[in-house]
């Protein structure tokens, strides 16, 4: 089959590759019908998450139909439409158990990597490194996946591949996101990154009951499409205005009552904090650069709370720790609970209260990858999201 | 690899087990190690993958004031006398004889599993069962009552044997067993199910490891890896996933771009 492969910083292949096979009981084959890039992969082509091997199979946002089942999956049957989650979760532990599926004790098959570095190693993931767990990813023709007898939702027939294929990540990441905001009637969401995620954190901030959303990050036409299609939104260009005093202008003095960090590690930024974080990256005294992470606790109202759906993996210089202790903040993070939200999603999407599908903004075959990578990352005022075909 | 082992008698590693790292040998880790985590997350590919996961492993033993390289080579570079708490009574001594561990190998971990102590006690006492989670072994067999054979992997191809009898079974709390007269790495191994309120069982694995010098030594270092522990703690995370999910989940034999079939795509 034809597999979107990881070759080196900057370097992603198409390569002809065996057929994936059932390794486990709980496995499933899935032909894949729609794959995407996420924001998340970039951090890999950017070489910034460790443990990547040359000729691993990329890609974590994928659904298809079911070809194979391992012997103990006995609610999907051949032909199956699913879409599947990008967190691989046992559905047993006490993780489980409790919807912190993205914190599964089962699922990584190299759990020494991060109980070295994180203390204790959080669920397997597709395509996304070794130290999650090593599993081939989706961008792909065919993919195995674990726990299918958990992971995978299933979706009627009827429906449209690019209104559901986001129930594998952006859609559920940009809510739980919202979600962990606790958002009261009244409320000012202030969302870093109008990337997808954060285009998905701003409807799902709606969606939850908030009164405005602004919206901050320097490519215009993101900020522009996240105002195009939500109701109350404000957006910031950080290029252009102090990011702090706009927030409070638009807050009545109050400061935003929640701060959503859709960044992640790879925050852009000319002020001097980010400036000292790309040479500290440099010399390799710090490995993550959180300009956006800081801004939005400095940002944040008093006991608001600061969300982290952006993705960290190392050591962050310059933790605020003074502001968010003075001002009693709670902090939300991690990789999202995706199980947990699918159902609900699904619904929302199958009643008609959102069409996910928005925010695609390219449509390619699965051997245009290394073209398509290359342009998100770069060229991001046109290239918001991009959808692969691996059958086109 | 030549005894590092400075002025340290073999007493002087037992008290000083817990930590083996000076606090100055600390701060550099810590530091060294965020580099090198760094580095390594900069570098991306397969060293950089090594130079993160030493970098992690040196924050680590920054942190905790415990290396695990360090132990495996018996070395202690903490002679400052300083204290720490004692929380693992393991009571290692370990030594190398030409660089191969020999001595008494004690090794104790514990991990929680959300079943019962009964469903837990009857899958472990089954021995036969034990290959399909202990990585070494490759069968074991009832021979008795109180008697088993035990056949475990050894490299070439080869096989160790030898015969073990059950020293106590307490159901549902408590199992012992140590190998008999003959076998060439004497071990004996207790594991106890302690029920918690609400979080399933904890179990607690104790294993006792004669290890030999010598050819025998390599062949110690073969089956249960440099760090006995970290097998041990391997068995046990992989009984915690075939008892919680009745499997234990793996990527070995799945496709990659590394297969030797694998080529770059035409169009
Ligand atoms: N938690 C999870 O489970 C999960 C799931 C999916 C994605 N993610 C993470 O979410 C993040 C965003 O993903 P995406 O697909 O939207 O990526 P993306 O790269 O398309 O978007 C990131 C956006 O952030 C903007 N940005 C950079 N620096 C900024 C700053 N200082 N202030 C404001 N905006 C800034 C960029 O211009 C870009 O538009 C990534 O870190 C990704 O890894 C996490
Ligand atoms: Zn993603
Ligand atoms: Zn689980």
């Amino acid at each position: 089959m034809k597999a979107v492969c990881w070759m080196g910083k900057h370097s992603v292949q198409v390569m002809d590759v065996p057929d994936p096979k059932i390794l486990n009981d709980r496995d499933a084959i899935i032909k894949i019908t729609r794959t995407a890039i996420c924001g998340s992969d970039l951090h890999l082509y950017n070489g910034y998450i460790p443990s990547m091997m040359q000729g691993d199979i990329l890609g974590h946002e994928f659904m298809g139909e079911v070809v194979e089942t391992g012997k103990a999956v006995s609610n999907l049957k051949q032909g199956d439409k699913v879409v599947v989650p990008f967190t691989i979760a046992c559905g047993n532990c006490f993780f489980c158990k409790n919807e912190m599926f993205s914190v599964c004790d089962n699922s990584n098959p190299k759990p020494e990597g991060q109980e070295t570095a994180y203390g204790f190693a959080g669920s397997g993931l597709f395509g996304f490194s070794h130290l999650m767990g090593g599993f081939a990813g989706g961008q792909a023709e065919y993919a195995r996946v674990p726990f299918a007898d958990v992971g995978p939702i299933k979706v009627p027939d009827s429906i449209e591949d690019e209104k559901v294929l986001f129930l594998s990540d952006i859609f559920p990441t940009g809510f739980m996101a919202a979600d962990n905001c606790n958002i009261k009637e009244g409320d000012t969401v202030a969302i870093w990154g109008a990337g997808p995620v954060g285009q998905f954190a701003t409807k799902s901030a709606f969606m939850l009951g908030a009164e405005k959303v602004v919206v901050i990050d320097h490519y215009q036409d993101r900020l522009d499409f996240a105002q195009a299609n939500n109701p109350n939104v404000e957006t910031i260009n950080f290029d252009d205005v102090e990011v702090h005093d706009k927030l409070k202008d638009l807050t009545g003095g109050r400061g935003p009552d929640s701060c959503i960090d859709a960044v992640g590690l790879e925050s852009h930024g000319t002020s001097v904090d980010s400036l000292l974080d790309y040479a500290k990256a440099a010399v390799f005294l710090a490995t993550d650069r959180p300009h956006a992470l800081r801004q939005a606790i400095f940002c944040v109202r008093k006991g608001g709370t600061v969300s982290i759906p952006g993705a960290y993996g190392g050591f962050m210089d310059k933790f605020p720790i003074g502001a968010a202790f003075n001002k009693g903040l709670t902090f939300k993070m991690g990789q999202t609970h995706m199980q947990a939200y699918m159902p609900r999603l699904l619904a929302a999407v199958e009643e008609g209260k959102i069409d996910p599908s928005f925010v695609i903004s390219h449509r390619l075959n699965l051997s245009e990858a290394p073209m398509a990578y290359d342009n998100f990352n770069t060229e991001k005022n046109q290239w918001r999201k991009v959808v692969l075909n691996p059958n086109g | 690899m030549q005894q590092k082992n400075k002025n340290n008698s073999m007493t002087d590693i037992l008290t000083n087990m817990n930590t083996n790292v000076s606090p100055v040998e600390r701060f550099v880790s810590a530091t060294a190690g965020g580099a090198l985590l760094a580095y390594g997350l900069k570098r991306g590919g397969g060293l950089g993958t090594v130079f993160s996961l030493l970098g992690g492993s040196l924050a680590f033993r920054g942190t905790t004031g415990h290396c695990h390289v360090y132990e495996a080579m018996g070395v202690d570079t903490n002679q400052g006398g300083e204290t720490a708490p004692r929380n693992f009574k393991s009571g290692k001594s370990k030594t190398y004889e030409n660089g191969l561990l020999s001595g008494k190998v004690h090794v104790s971990k514990s991990l929680t599993i959300d079943k019962s102590p009964a469903e837990l006690y009857s899958f472990w006492r089954n021995f036969e069962n034990l290959p399909q989670f202990m990585e070494h072994l490759e069968s074991v067999k009832t021979t008795g009552e109180k008697t088993s054979h035990w056949k475990a992997k050894a490299p070439l191809g080869q096989s160790v044997e030898w015969d073990a009898e059950t020293t106590s079974d307490q159901e549902n709390v408590r199992i012992g067993w140590r190998s008999l007269e003959g076998a060439d790495i004497p071990n004996s191994g207790v594991v106890e199910f302690l029920p918690t309120a609400n979080r399933g069982t904890e179990v607690k694995v104790t294993m006792t490891y004669e290890a030999p010098g010598g050819a025998l030594g390599a062949m110690f270092a073969k089956l249960f890896g440099e760090e006995p522990s970290q097998q041990v703690y391997g068995d046990l995370y992989r009984f915690k996933s075939l008892m919680e999910s009745g499997e234990v989940i793996t990527v070995e034999g799945q496709t990659s771009g590394r297969e030797p079939q694998a080529k770059k795509a035409t169009a």
